[in-house]
This record gives structure tokens, C-alpha cells and sequence, in this order.
């Protein structure tokens, strides 16, 4: 496992080169400007003259290399400056965002909170809800508790998130008055009230993405389950009178885990990728709502920027998902 | 207009109450949400009129305008006229004077040094300033004194109130800048996006496209100003959600830009917390036709060129008769309501600009039946869609994404149908369709379709640099990389013959008088271009927030230091 | 152990064909009947239900005297905001949206378990193809589909007309674009099951891959299938309102369920049925096509036919 491990590393890094080669390809191929949200008024001339301020007119693997070069040297370097009061990369380009001018890395680091803690906390309340759900549905096929876990998971996925964000919105803050609808990423955490506040504007971000997260991972859970429960050995734990909740816990839920961890592994990354759609609904600045202004406003170091750190989390957590696979099922081998 | 002049006698009223007892910061916190957050506080590097509008608050012109579009001094003792000397009697150069003990929020002194290296800042050909047009016919600008600012013209400039008016052109802290001169300029951030002003506010705190912190300027000319301490801005969400944050959970003040349906704007009223305003400027909603071809079967570098005139719409009946065949009162009631009006013009304001030409209002379907007919147009195979020499009557129409607008498309093109038209309808990611790509077909500079809408406005109330548009060098075509703001390819020489005297005219009922004409030339004299609707800015604020005079011609928070809250 | 026996039973009986017993399996399922009854019921619907309900052929101006009615005899479902009626509207779109929904599914599902069969059986493609996998998931959607549009559209219009040639490309867009979950979960089980004793015995008595593939992994496979189809169908219909934001769509006076739910949410305070409709009609759908998938897997399923 550890020699399959440290390949599947190594062999990682000419992968994601060719990933960034690509995303960059792709982001500058699209149709669209950096100067798409200027106003009319401003005449193609001056919108010349900004475009090669940007750098924006440079041919496109010029650009590329400088990327790399920005992304592998200079901002580790930055950071090592920074640590220890050193001044090797003084006074050379960051990755600048074309949209704000900012760092990029500023920026990311500005966001990452308020993605962790509003999507992050979404998806574990998600899961916690998702996989008690699931199971109780398998073990009680086609029960009351079933068709309602059913319903509940239905309803979850066939309504997009931009509609349940805005019902609950209706609900809970224009009827109610019991919520705000807006994120307010200034407000720290000191007290008592403070975090009473942090946790309601977080709770309806994390109700609509939790919801929409619940529902698809209960119906893996369930349907996992529902194919162990069939199988043999369930049948002889039985009969070697083991009690029930040993043979459900123990047996069933591990060798039903390999489609959930799949399916939980895959909506890692995503986590970090923040909820595009429900971000902005109520205003959390997180990853999700920069990656999709960088994309309107054709924020090429922007997008090409998150869009990596995103393949890199892809690559890691399908590699974790595989090594679990190894320690659910030590059937699985690899070499 | 009603609404506005109730709304500038309430402003009035409220005016007089506070001044009595008005303190710096006694009112606490201002907080305001705009549909796109702040990217950046400094308007030199932006287009965007989110972050024009709130570095406004930070960053000051010599002089703004009014919302009736009349200049008002700001950092200057007065408007530099004729008459007082300010402006030289061959309208060559323009000087300002400074206001006296003017201080930056640092504490120190405001001269007009920092003016100078303004111009500069924006002029530098490595710095892509995205104003630059404000400073074009600027020879230099010198520093007299500390105190006295002189703009001097490369010839007589009939308009001399573009350089430092309005919240496009501020100034900005030489001390601050210095070293962010050119190619430097976007590397400088923290500068950027917290510049140091004379404004009623300064920056205490900024997240890139989120939240922008205000605290109110220790060192504003006003003592008693502005009344709040604090000030946010939050960004993000859309116009209905910022809307609703002021209207319905009054979480806050002011939201700009709160573009909703009439439908949802009644109901949001009547949740009692707050009223929304509107501003006329020039901006108008249109159909744009297409003189050129743009048949796919042509050649790329030929299609959409001046080479091919169009088939069908070279025919001035034609396009007068798809103009009569819109109710545009009816688009009005359906997409704007309050914010909007029917208009006939391309330059539907300020008063004395705008002709007064509204033949189109008025929908003459027969009218425009007959039109067709003449032209040669009759539904000769009886199935409903007219045709000659036995081609149809086809029409592509595209505009961008957008709910209006497709609401808009879906009645027009009931109306064309009603006249024997066939149409197509197209809508494109608006970021696609202004961004310009000189690769993709679907840009609206590129035109590859027979009639597009969107809506295009004048930044300042003197049109001369907004119909200038329509002069013939300006057409897109594939030598220019399909850049080019006259995207019919609108061509008379007699059109660029009256546009060349209004840059030399420097009497005001003159220019007044070019314009109307200009502006009929493009509208009911060809119909190139078919305006439909004058669209305001729609905005919302809170009932408990005092001063706001909403304004169209400068930032909408250009009298910020005169908000105050209501008890 | 009856799952081992499965290769080394003789061959069943040709008289009673294992297609009359998978669907005899499938109707005593009651969910899956009623799931395929209202999703036939719908497609009905949408399929002659235009030339059933003609609506008034109105003129602008009479229409928007009727705009944001309620539902009434005149208009079963109300009418919008330019009064046109939304039953009428909302059978058209149905028309393209479950049709887009399914066809995108498909394709999805099909290519999605190919690969990741293909990558969990044979060690050799598990690499390439999984990264191929993490590629597509890394790239940023919007991008891929604008640039798709750009490459493609006038093209794929040229050579069958600009309406179908918009559905094609929706749907490939959507199902080249939703394959890797379904892989990757698909390739998970598939690691697991081919360690299984009666796939080793199988392989051990020299059955080719093909066969072991189609007769003992497939049929084990189908049940993670499913729930990615049942999602499937719902993000199809979804991302097809998405798509024609970004212009990628259908001409704009084409109706879709998620295009009317969208723009529907607009006046969800005012006149919430506008959403209600097209909500309704996305979660029947969705929820049918479960039970359906839950029939299908029961009846599948050896182990449950064979009681």
C-alpha cells in the first residue's frame, strides 16, 4: 500500500502539470474579456491601453510560464519572506488578480473561513444527517420512515438550491424575522451574543446547502446497504446469533461504506470549491462566489488560480479514497 | 419626473431639521448593499460603477454635479466660468481654486500638487487608466501656487468640465501614490484599495469583493459632517436580495441598483420599511440595426462588413415600419414600471439636450403594415410571413441574458409577428456579449445578427464624446479587431460633418441645438437606431435613512456627508 | 452459497426467458409501477398535450390586461407575466425538459459505467482513466461550456438545423460533464466485487472477461447506478436552465421547466404558483424515475427474483 501510495504521489505531479496546462487553455480560449464589466462609455482605445496593463495581450504560453513561475516560486517565497523576515522575492509579481489587482493569495486567504466554516459545517451536518437516514431506511425497507426519508431526499435534490435558499429567506427572515438574510463576514466571534449571531446568519446558508447534501448521500447509503443486507453473511451472523445491532453496525454499514466514501470523497474538494449558488444568495464571500465573479469578469489568474488548487484537492482526495477502499475491503490490492 | 421633485422637497424639508443640531458621528453606522460587491476603491483602475460609487465616498472631484446635472464646487471655492476669469476667453484653460486649510483624512495638506500628479497617474501610457478620456485635449496641468490649479487645453475645448468633475475623475494623495506611477500602478494594493481622501469617509477596512469599512473622515471640511461614525458596504447576492435587505428586513439603508419587476416592487412597498428612488440620466434601452450583412454563408472578414450592405434592413421603410409596430408603453409597464419611460431619442435628457421628437410613441400597427407593403413586402404564398423576390422576411434578434430583456424579445417579437415578420431570437452571457473577444461571433461590436438590444447612456449631461459614436471611422470591422463603438456601421458624411462643428462650438443653445440634431439623424431621420426605453436607476432606501438625493449624473452617494438618520 | 453457482449452473431453460422474469419481478414492485405510470403519464402529456390545449390566440395588448392571473377555468395553471398561459407553456417545456433530463442521463450513466468498469476491472486503464476523471472534474464548468458553444454551435446548427443542433449540444455538454461521479463510484464497487469468490472462480474456470463482466459485475453494480440516474435526471433538468443563462441553450421564447422556475422565482412572494408549477413537475419526475430505479434494481437482482 505504501509503495502504491508514494507512486500514485509522484506520478501526481506531471498529471496536475498537464491539468493546469489545460484549465489555462481552456480559461483563455473562452469567448469574453477582462473588460466585459467596463461600461460602454469607455472607448476601445483606453480599453486597449488596460487590456496591456494587465499583461492581458501577451501570447498565451508566455503568460503560462509566468503563471508557473508565480505559482511554484514566487508565492512559496512570499510566504518564506514573510516567516522569517527574508527578502528573497522583494519587489516581484504576484499572482494579481486582473478584477481587484489584489494578490490572489490574499484574496483566498480572505475566504477560506467563511468557506469552511459555512460549507464546511453544511456538508458535516449533511453527512450526519444523510447517513442515520440511510440506514434506518435500509434496514426498514419500504416502512413509513422509508417513504418519508424518500420524500425528504426527493424533494432535496429536485430543488436547486437558488430556489429552497430564497423559499427559506421568505420564511425565516421576510415572514419570520427570525434570521438575517445576509452574511455578515466582518462580525467576530468575542462572546456569548456575538456567537449567537455567527450561528444564526450561518444558519440558513448551511439549512440549504445541508439539505441539498442530505438528500444525495442518504440515497447512496441507502441503496448500499440495501444490497448488503441480501448477502450471505449477513444470513449466517444471524444464525450464529449475533445480536442485530452488531450485524447492522458492524457488518453491513463497513462493507456498504466504498460507493459512500466515494460519493463523501468526491464532495471534499468541493467543500473548498464553496456552493457557487448559495454564496451569493446571501452574501458569504467565500471561494465559490470569487471563482464565479473571476469567471464573468474573465479574472484569468483568478480562475486559473482556484481552479488548480481545486484539481490538486480532486487528485489527493481520490487517492485517499482509493487507500480506503484498501482498509474497508482488504480484499482490494492495488499491486 | 413627479416622483423625483416630491422626492427632492422631502430632501429639502429634512434638510433644515438636523442642521441645528447636527454632530460629526452622531448617528452611528450607515450600512449599504450593492447587488456586485467592491473590487477595488480606486476609480482610476476600474470601469465599474460599484467601485466608482463607493470609493466616491473616500475620494473627491474639485467639483461633482447635481442631480439636475448642474456643477457644484466641492474642493474648490467655485465653478470656473467665463465670467469670473476661471475659464480663458479662447476656452483654452480652466484654473481652479482651492479650498483654503483643505486637509487629506492623514492630516495633511491637500495642494495642488496632488492634482498635477493626478493627471499624471492617469496619463502614464503603462498605467491602462481607465479614465483616461477625461484628461483628453489636457496639454498640463500646473500648480500656480499651492492653492491654484491651472488645466491648460491643446486647443480651445468647448466643454472644459471633464478633468477632476465628477466621481470618474477625483484626486487622488500624491504622497500615496508616488510610487505606483504606471506599469507600477496595479501591483500598488494597499493604495488601491485604501486610498487616503478628502471625502466624508475614509477606509478602515477592505475585503476584495466583499465588505468595505468606512469610518467617517476626522479631518472632513465640515466639522459638523457627516453624521454617521461608520459606514459599510456590502456586496453580493442580487438586485431582488439587496432590495429586499432594505425593504422588507431592513437590515439595511440604502441598496443600489435594485433593477426588480414592478410586480415585486409593490409588494416589497408595502412591507412599510423603506421607498425606492429613481434617477433619469441618459441612459435608453434600444434596438440597434444592423446596416451590414450578416449572412453566415459569407465570407469571415466579409460578414457584417460594409461590403454587403443588409438585404432587408437597408430599406429605411423596413426599419421604420419595425419601429411603429412597438407599444412602447407597454414594454415600460412590463419591465420598468416607475424606473422607466417611453422614449424616442438616443439623448432623452437632461432638459435642453433632449429633442423633442415622440412620433414613435404611439404604436401604428396598419401604419407600419402599409410601410411594409410599399416596400415590396407582401405575404405572397399566404403562410403568414411576408416575402420578396422569394426571400422571407427574416429576422435574427439578439440581446443578452436577462430577465427584462427576454420579456421584452418575447413581446417584440409578438408584435413583428403580427406585421408578417419571421423572427429569431437569440439571448448571449452578457459577459460574452460586451466582453468584446475579437474570437467569439456573438460580441455586439461583431453583430453577426440582423437587429440586438441593450441599453447605452452618456456619462456626462454634454453628450458631444457619446454621439460621437456614430461618426464613420468608428465601425467595427475586421481591420479594427472588431472594436468600435458604432456598431451599426452608421455612415453619412453629412452626420460627420455636423459632429466636427460641435467639438468647435462653445456657446451652449449651439451645442443644445447639434445635439437634438445628431440625435435625430440616428433615430426618426433613418431609424438606425430604435430607442424603446429611458431607464432610470432604481435604488431603495430605508425610511430611518435622511439627505438621500439620488443623482444620475454623478456617484449616487454623492451628498453622503449629508445623510443622517431619521428619529 | 447460491451466488457462486451462478456461472456453474447449468443454462437455464430457454422457455421462460429471463427478460419475462425481470419484468414480472419488476410489477409486483408497487412504487416502480406507480413511479412508471406517472412518468408515462407525463410524457403523454407532453407529448400530444400541445395540440390538446391550444390556448386563445391573444393579442399583446389583451394579454397583458390578463397578466398574473391565478389558475381559473379559462387558464388551468394562471398566466405569467406577459398573461400567457402557463399550462400551455408549461407542457412545451416539459417537452424539452424531460427529453433533455433523460437523453443527458443516459448518456451520462452509460459512459460513466463503461469507464468505470473498464477502470476497475482492468488494472492497466484504472490510471488513465481515472485521471482522465479527475481531469474533467478539475475544469471549471463554465468555461468548458462557453468554449463548447463557441467550437461547436454554428457547426452542429449547419448540419442539423439550429433547434435539434441545440439539443444536441446541450445534451452532450450535460452528459460530458456528469459521467465522473458515476465512474468513480462505479469503479469503487467494481474493485471490490472482482475479489469476490464467485468472480474468482469464474475467472479461475477460464470465463472471458466480457462475460464475467456482463453476467456477475454489471448486475451488481445496477444499484449505485440507479441512485446516480435518479440524480442524474434531476442536475440534467437543472443544469439545462443553467446553460441557457450562459446563452448555451435554447432560443430564449423556448420554454424549460428550469427556465420557468427561474424566472418564476422573481414573483415567488407575489405569485408563488409561478414556481410551484415547475417545481411540482421537476420533483415528479425525479421521484418517479426512483421508484423506478428501485423496481429495476429488485428485479435485477437474482437473489430477490430467484424467492
Amino acid at each position: 500500500m505504501f509503495t502504491y501510495t508514494l507512486r500514485r504521489l509522484l506520478l501526481a505531479v506531471p498529471i496536475l502539470l498537464v491539468i493546469s496546462l489545460v484549465i489555462f487553455l481552456l480559461v483563455d480560449l473562452a469567448p469574453g474579456s477582462p473588460m466585459s464589466e467596463i461600461p460602454l462609455t469607455v472607448p476601445p482605445d483606453v480599453r486597449q491601453k488596460m487590456i496591456e496593463a494587465l499583461g492581458a495581450d501577451q501570447p498565451v504560453f508566455v503568460r503560462y510560464l509566468l503563471w508557473l513561475k508565480q505559482f511554484f516560486w514566487i508565492e512559496p517565497m512570499t510566504l518564506f519572506d514573510h516567516w522569517f523576515g527574508t527578502s528573497i522575492v522583494e519587489g516581484q509579481q504576484r499572482i494579481l488578480s486582473w478584477q481587484s489587482r489584489s494578490p490572489v493569495f490574499t484574496i483566498i486567504g480572505q475566504r477560506i473561513p467563511q468557506t469552511l466554516t459555512v460549507v464546511g459545517t453544511a456538508y458535516l451536518v449533511g453527512i450526519l444527517i444523510a447517513l442515520p437516514i440511510g440506514i434506518y431506511s435500509a434496514y426498514r425497507q419500504y416502512s413509513f420512515f422509508d417513504q418519508l426519508g424518500t420524500l425528504f431526499a426527493m424533494i432535496g435534490f429536485s430543488v436547486p438550491t437558488f430556489f429552497s435558499g430564497t423559499l427559506f429567506i421568505i420564511i425565516f427572515a421576510v415572514w419570520l424575522g427570525w434570521l438575517p438574510t445576509k452574511y455578515d463576514t466582518m462580525l467576530e466571534v468575542t462572546d456569548w451574543s456575538s456567537f449567537m449571531q455567527q450561528v444564526k446568519q450561518m444558519a440558513l446558508p448551511v439549512m440549504t446547502l445541508g439539505l441539498a447534501n442530505a438528500a444525495t448521500i442518504s440515497r447512496y447509503m441507502r441503496s448500499s446497504m440495501l444490497d448488503n443486507m441480501q448477502m450471505d453473511y449477513v444470513r449466517t451472523a444471524r444464525a450464529k446469533g449475533m445480536r442485530e445491532k452488531t450485524v447492522v453496525l458492524r457488518h453491513v454499514l463497513r462493507n456498504s461504506l466504498i460507493p459512500v466514501v466515494t460519493v463523501i470523497a468526491l464532495g471534499i474538494p468541493s467543500i473548498f470549491g464553496g456552493a457557487i449558488i448559495t454564496e451569493n444568495l446571501f452574501g458569504v464571500n467565500g471561494i465559490g462566489a470569487a471563482l464565479i465573479g473571476a469567471i464573468h469578469a474573465n479574472d484569468l489568474p483568478m480562475v486559473q488560480t482556484l481552479a488548480f488548487i481545486f484539481a490538486v484537492l480532486i487528485v489527493l482526495f481520490n487517492l485517499i479514497a482509493d487507500i480506503l477502499y484498501g482498509l474497508l475491503d482488504p480484499r482490494i490490492r492495488y499491486d | 419626473m413627479k416622483l423625483k421633485t416630491l422626492l427632492l422637497g422631502a430632501a429639502a424639508a429634512f434638510a433644515l431639521a438636523p442642521a441645528a443640531h447636527a454632530e460629526r458621528g452622531a448617528d452611528g453606522e450607515v450600512k449599504l448593499t450593492f447587488p456586485q460587491a467592491v473590487s477595488i476603491m480606486n476609480p482610476y483602475l476600474t470601469g465599474g460603477t460599484k467601485d466608482i460609487y463607493a470609493s466616491s465616498l473616500v475620494l473627491e472631484p474639485l467639483a461633482g454635479l447635481t442631480p439636475e446635472g448642474v456643477l457644484v464646487p466641492k474642493l474648490v471655492t467655485e465653478i470656473p466660468t467665463k465670467e469670473n476669469g476661471g475659464v480663458s476667453e479662447d476656452m483654452t484653460s480652466i484654473t481652479w481654486k482651492l479650498l483654503p486649510d483643505l486637509k487629506w483624512s492623514d492630516g495633511t495638506p491637500v495642494t495642488a500638487d496632488d492634482a498635477v500628479f493626478t493627471w499624471k497617474y492617469c496619463t502614464d501610457p503603462a498605467g491602462g487608466c481607465s479614465q483616461a478620456t477625461k484628461y483628453e485635449g489636457v496639454a498640463s496641468v500646473e500648480a500656480v501656487d499651492p492653492s491654484t490649479i491651472k488645466v491648460t487645453f491643446s486647443g480651445p475645448k468647448a466643454n472644459p468640465y471633464t478633468a477632476f468633475v465628477s466621481a470618474l475623475s477625483p484626486v487622488l494623495q500624491k504622497k500615496q501614490f508616488e510610487a505606483c506611477l504606471g506599469a507600477a500602478a496595479p501591483t500598488c494594493t494597499d493604495p488601491n484599495n485604501m486610498p487616503v481622501g478628502t471625502g466624508p469617509f475614509m477606509v478602515t477596512g477592505f475585503t476584495v469583493n466583499d465588505t468595505v469599512s468606512l469610518a467617517a473622515n476626522p479631518n472632513y471640511r465640515d466639522p459638523a459632517k457627516p453624521a454617521f461614525a461608520t459606514a459599510v458596504i456590502k456586496g453580493g447576492g442580487d438586485a431582488e436580495g439587496s432590495a429586499r435587505a432594505v425593504m422588507e428586513t431592513g437590515e439595511f439603508d440604502y441598496a443600489w441598483n435594485t433593477q426588480i419587476p414592478p410586480e415585486t416592487q409593490e409588494s416589497m412597498k408595502a412591507a412599510g420599511k423603506g421607498q425606492f428612488v429613481v434617477a433619469f440620466g441618459t441612459l435608453v434601452e434600444r434596438i440597434e440595426m444592423n446596416t451590414t450583412d450578416p449572412d453566415p454563408a459569407l465570407p469571415e472578414g466579409e460578414r457584417a462588413t460594409a461590403k454587403h450592405p443588409h438585404p432587408i434592413l437597408s430599406d429605411i421603410k423596413v426599419r421604420t415600419a419595425l419601429s411603429k409596430a412597438i407599444d412602447r408603453s407597454i414594454l415600460v409597464e412590463v419591465g420598468y414600471g416607475a424606473g422607466g419611460k417611453p422614449t424616442c431619442n438616443v439623448i432623452p435628457g437632461p432638459e435642453g439636450w433632449a429633442s423633442d421628437n415622440e412620433g414613435c410613441i404611439a404604436q401604428d400597427m396598419e401604419g407600419a403594415k402599409a410601410l411594409l407593403d410599399e416596400a415590396g413586402w407582401t405575404d405572397s404564398d399566404s403562410d403568414g410571413i411576408r416575402d420578396k423576390d422569394g426571400k422571407k422576411l427574416h429576422i435574427l434578434y439578439q440581446t443578452t441574458v436577462n430577465p427584462i430583456r427576454q420579456d421584452f424579445q418575447a413581446l417584440i417579437k409578438d408584435w413583428w409577428t403580427e406585421l408578417g415578420v419571421e423572427v429569431e431570437l437569440k439571448a448571449i452571457d452578457p459577459g460574452v456579449f460586451f466582453g468584446g473577444d475579437p474570437g467569439s461571433p456573438d460580441t455586439f461590436q461583431k453583430f453577426y445578427a440582423d437587429v440586438e438590444m441593450y441599453a447605452n447612456n452618456s456619462e456626462s449631461p454634454d453628450p458631444e464624446s457619446y454621439l460621437g459614436q456614430y461618426q464613420c471611422k468608428n465601425a467595427p470591422s475586421p481591420e479594427t479587431q472588431w472594436q468600435g463603438e458604432n456598431i451599426n456601421r452608421f455612415c453619412t458624411p453629412e452626420y460627420d460633418a455636423l459632429y466636427a462643428t460641435l467639438a468647435t462650438t462653445t456657446d451652449i443653445a449651439a451645442r443644445q441645438d447639434i445635439a437634438k440634431k445628431l440625435n435625430d439623424m440616428v433615430t426618426k431621420d433613418s431609424m438606425i437606431v430604435v430607442p424603446l426605453v429611458h431607464r432610470g436607476t432604481l435604488s431603495a432606501h430605508s425610511n430611518t435613512l435622511g439627505g438621500v438625493q439620488i443623482n444620475a449624473w454623478d456617484s449616487e452617494m454623492w451628498n453622503a456627508a449629508d445623510w443622517f438618520r431619521v428619529k | 452459497m447460491t451466488d457462486t453457482s451462478a456461472a456453474a449452473r447449468p443454462k437455464r431453460p430457454k422457455s421462460s426467458s429471463p427478460l419475462l422474469a425481470i419484468w414480472a419481478q419488476f410489477r409486483s414492485h408497487k412504487g416502480a409501477v406507480f413511479g412508471l405510470c406517472v412518468l408515462g403519464f407525463m410524457l403523454v402529456a407532453v407529448v400530444i398535450g400541445p395540440w390538446l390545449w391550444v390556448p386563445e390566440k391573444l393579442s399583446v395588448a389583451q394579454a397583458i390586461k390578463l397578466k398574473n392571473q391565478g389558475p381559473s377555468l379559462r387558464f388551468p395553471l394562471g398566466t405569467d407575466q406577459l398573461g400567457r398561459d402557463m399550462l400551455a407553456r408549461m407542457l412545451l417545456a416539459g417537452r424539452i425538459s424531460l427529453a433533455v433530463g433523460m437523453v443527458a442521463m443516459t448518456i451520462a450513466i452509460v459512459f460513466g459505467t463503461l469507464i468505470g468498469v473498464l477502470a476497475g476491472y482492468f488494472r492497466r486503464l484504472d490510471g488513465p482513466l481515472m485521471r482522465l476523471a479527475d481531469m474533467f472534474l478539475a475544469l471549471p464548468l463554465i468555461p468548458l461550456l462557453l468554449v463548447m458553444v463557441m467550437l461547436f454551435r454554428d457547426k452542429i446548427a449547419g448540419l442539423i438545423g439550429p433547434e435539434l443542433g441545440a439539443f444536441a449540444l446541450i445534451v452532450f455538454a450535460i452528459g460530458v460533464t456528469s459521467w465522473m461521479a458515476t465512474a468513480r463510484i462505479v469503479r469503487g464497487e467494481v474493485l471490490t466485487l472482482k475479489e469476490r469468490e464467485y468472480v474468482l472462480a469464474a475467472r479461475s474456470i477460464g470465463v472471458r472477461p466480457n462475460r464475467i463482466i456482463l453476467r456477475h459485475i454489471l448486475p451488481n453494480v445496477v444499484s449505485p447506478v440507479m441512485v446516480a440516474a435518479t440524480l442524474g435526471v434531476a442536475e440534467a433538468i437543472i443544469t439545462e436552465s443553467v446553460l441557457s443563462f450562459l446563452g448555451l441553450g435554447f432560443p430564449p421564447d423556448f420554454p424549460t421547466w428550469g427556465r420557468l422556475l427561474y424566472d418564476g422565482l422573481q414573483y415567488m412572494q407575489v405569485y408563488p404558483e409561478r414556481v410551484i408549477w415547475p417545481g411540482l413537475a421537476i420533483s415528479l419526475t425525479v421521484l418517479s424515475v426512483n421508484y423506478i430505479g428501485d423496481g429495476l434494481r429488485d428485479a435485477l437482482d437474482p437473489r430477490i427474483r430467484g424467492r
